[in-house]
């Protein structure tokens, strides 16, 4: 536990120090840690806020304001399915289905095993090879039941 | 071919491209080839934009640059015994890409680059024009700059298509020791993609358009505020702002001219709010992104409080377009008040999805059936969104709107951002204003409460609805919830600060206008795609 809280402070330190002197650097600070960390954990909450000079509410409150800032870190395999409308109008609230019952996980969860997370996002841009999916950064198109289930089993998701 | 010579291999590395396996593709190519003694020299360039064709290799022969696709890594053994190297026949063979009717009919202007060129050279860049806007840029006056994309009529392609050149002369106009460009690149309107496409396929245009426009108003620091959806815009834009500062074109003295200007790139955090102007600016200013109170108006009190220009990508890497071949061809092209050319972004359930760059005036009618092909499914389309999630749907008796600005409007709708999403008979209308409503609540930023519990109880209320069509009884309740959502859409039409809230109302109004079939008892609805139960998000 006392690592832990080392680590983050450590982290935070470091990108304090890389971003401080930009103007607003709050949200470059914020990334970086969470690329580092996998997360902005709460407990980077209060040395930030030392660090900027502004209040634990305002530092909670931009992390909490945007979806991709989260507090725990997530699975091994960040799966981003995509929910806007030209991906709807390629069936994607069924493949919608399909993930879920298929992970047996709903959005905004990880499975047991701490292997997937599944986030809800709207537009990957890839909105002429709907519908679209990210894992892990990686982007896929015209994604199938069939190409899900070939992935879930890469990712070592029990059938 | 002389084996020893070294191919050139065009692998499109857009995301787009990549999603459908262009980058397994060009690993393929390399061991193949290899194989077969045969040295190839893979460029990743972005996409031409003919998605239904991706992964699209074009191979530079002796008699130019012939093209295959879609190319997939099972076929490419083939392929190469098939003499794909030397531009042989085949059946994926498509041959020169200029003379192909989808491209040849087009005007790309803004996107003359896309696909053609390496977006990691700016050898390459300069080699098919690029700069020389910056060029001529620098032997003028600001006012003259100014002056210029006044006078070629572009308006901003981000969705608000405010005249950009107005824009320019009031941030020209203010005496203020610092300034900045903040380009919106922050591409959240579901059915868009061109913003992505130039920032992968040809990052330097964005970049000598901020540069132009720093020069023009008197600003020294440009950001580019970049979605954290787009890592592959993320990637090609580093090496070309580190390929520009390394020769000069940025910097402290820009060739030489004395000028100063540079540009960094801003990561977003996953908030569609952020594309609203001065919510992108609280964002870049490392706050929660909340909209600002107009006025004052960001030319005047903008980033850290400075005169500032907010210009979509679009609109920033056509600037170049107008320095270079002048105020009066840009302005050529197109209709009315609507001047100059649009990339269409053509998506959703359509055969041939991609971009359409052409001078306004084009109707739905030709962009979906002329270029698409129809809906992807076979199906007969149904409607189109136009715009994004805060677009109007068309049905398909109004096909023969031109997409322009005044044309549209006077259909209660609007071009936005450009994108156009196809829909096919199984849609569910009162399903799509359910979702133009929960993504409003989703995405709202909370500050005003017309958007921010009004698209809360549209929910709710299209919910009932939904529930109050399969109850043939329940006609005058029925009745009376439409002409409630109604009401609702008339508050945030009327009350909200922006345009989350203020504009999801043309969704909804032009789903009930159009479709209202589907809001009433007895409507259709157990195949439709979007019947699937509400997915469980949290509301905001």
């Amino acid at each position: 536990m006392n690592d832990d809280a080392e680590r983050i402070r450590r982290c935070v330190a470091d990108a304090v120090q890389k971003f401080a002197a930009e103007p607003g650097p709050l949200l470059e600070i914020l990334h970086a840690v969470q690329d580092q960390l996998g997360c902005v954990p709460p407990a980077a909450v209060a040395p930030l806020s030392d660090a900027l000079n502004l209040s634990r509410a305002e530092v909670h409150g931009v992390i909490s304001f945007y979806h991709h800032f989260r507090q725990h870190a997530p699975g091994r395999y960040l799966v981003q399915l995509c929910r806007a409308e030209a991906c709807q109008s390629m069936n994607a609230r069924a493949l919608e289905e399909f993930v879920r019952g298929r992970l047996r996980i709903d959005f905004g969860e990880t499975t047991r095993d701490g292997r997937v997370t599944l986030e809800a996002v709207y537009c990957l841009g890839n909105c002429a090879c709907a519908p679209a999916m990210m894992v892990n950064g990686e982007l896929h198109g015209r994604v199938t039941p069939e190409r899900v289930s070939e992935l879930a089993r890469e990712w070592g998701v029990a059938p | 071919m002389g084996r020893g010579s070294v191919i050139t291999v065009y692998v499109p590395g857009d995301a787009g491209a990549s999603s459908l396996g262009a980058d397994r593709v060009a690993r393929a190519l390399e061991t193949e080839a290899g194989k077969r003694g045969q040295q190839v020299r893979i460029v990743r360039n972005g996409s031409r934009g003919m998605y239904w064709l991706e992964p699209l290799v074009e191979v530079v022969t002796a008699a130019g640059r012939v093209a295959y696709g879609p190319v997939t890594v099972a076929q490419l053994p083939k392929l190469l015994d098939a003499g794909m190297l030397d531009g042989a026949a085949h059946e994926l063979r498509l041959g020169d890409m200029n003379r192909h009717p989808w491209l040849a009919s087009q005007q790309r202007l803004t996107g003359a680059r896309l696909g053609v060129v390496d977006p990691a050279s700016l050898d390459d860049y300069l080699a098919h024009g690029g700069y020389a806007g910056l060029q001529n840029a620098l032997g003028m006056l600001p006012a003259e700059i100014v002056r210029a994309v006044t006078d070629s009529g572009l308006r901003g392609r981000g969705g608000a298509a405010f005249p950009t050149g107005i824009k320019w002369q009031t941030v020209h106009d203010q005496r203020a020791g610092q300034k900045y460009i903040a380009c919106n690149a922050d591409e959240g309107d579901s059915g868009t993609f061109s913003d992505r496409m130039l920032m992968e396929g040809d990052p330097f245009a964005l970049i000598e358009g901020m540069t132009i426009a720093g020069i023009a108003v008197g600003a020294t620091q440009g950001y580019i505020y970049l979605r954290i959806e787009y890592p592959h815009a993320a990637r090609a834009l580093a090496r070309a702002l580190q390929a520009a500062r390394q020769r000069g074109y940025l910097g402290s003295d820009i060739l030489g001219s004395g000028r100063r200007f540079d540009v960094a790139v801003r990561l977003g955090a996953g908030a569609y709010i952020c594309g609203e102007e001065t919510s992108m600016l609280e964002s870049l200013e490392g706050r929660r992104g909340e909209v600002r109170v107009r006025p004052p108006l960001p030319a005047i009190k903008g980033l850290f409080g400075q005169p500032t220009v907010v210009n979509n990508v679009v609109t920033l890497a056509t600037v170049p377009v107008v320095l270079a071949r002048g105020a009066a061809f840009y302005q050529d092209f197109g209709v009315g008040r609507s001047r100059g050319t649009i990339p269409l972004q053509l998506a959703g359930n359509v055969k041939q999805g991609g971009l359409v760059e052409r001078a306004f005036g084009l109707t739905v009618n030709q962009l979906v059936y002329d270029y698409g092909g129809g809906s992807a499914t076979g199906r007969p389309v149904r409607a189109v969104q136009i715009g994004g999630p805060l677009g109007a749907y068309l049905p398909a008796a109004r096909f023969d709107t031109p997409l322009e600005y005044e044309a549209l409007a006077a259909n209660n709708a609007l071009l936005g951002h450009g994108g156009v999403v196809v829909f096919d008979d199984r849609v569910d209308m009162a399903r799509m204003a359910r979702y133009a409503l929960e993504f409003c609540a989703v995405e709202s930023c909370g500050k005003c409460t017309p958007c921010r519990i009004g698209s809360a109880r549209g929910v709710e209320l299209v919910d009932r609805i939904i529930a109050g069509r399969a109850d043939a009884t329940r006609n005058g309740a029925q009745q009376a919830d439409l002409a409630l959502l109604d009401e609702l859409c008339d508050t945030m039409f009327n009350g909200s600060l922006c345009g989350l809230g203020g504009m999801t109302p043309f969704p909804v109004r032009s789903a009930l206008q159009y479709f209202r079939e589907d809001f009433l008892p007895g409507a259709r609805a157990p195949n439709s795609i979007a019947a699937g139960p509400a997915a469980s998000v949290k509301m905001g």
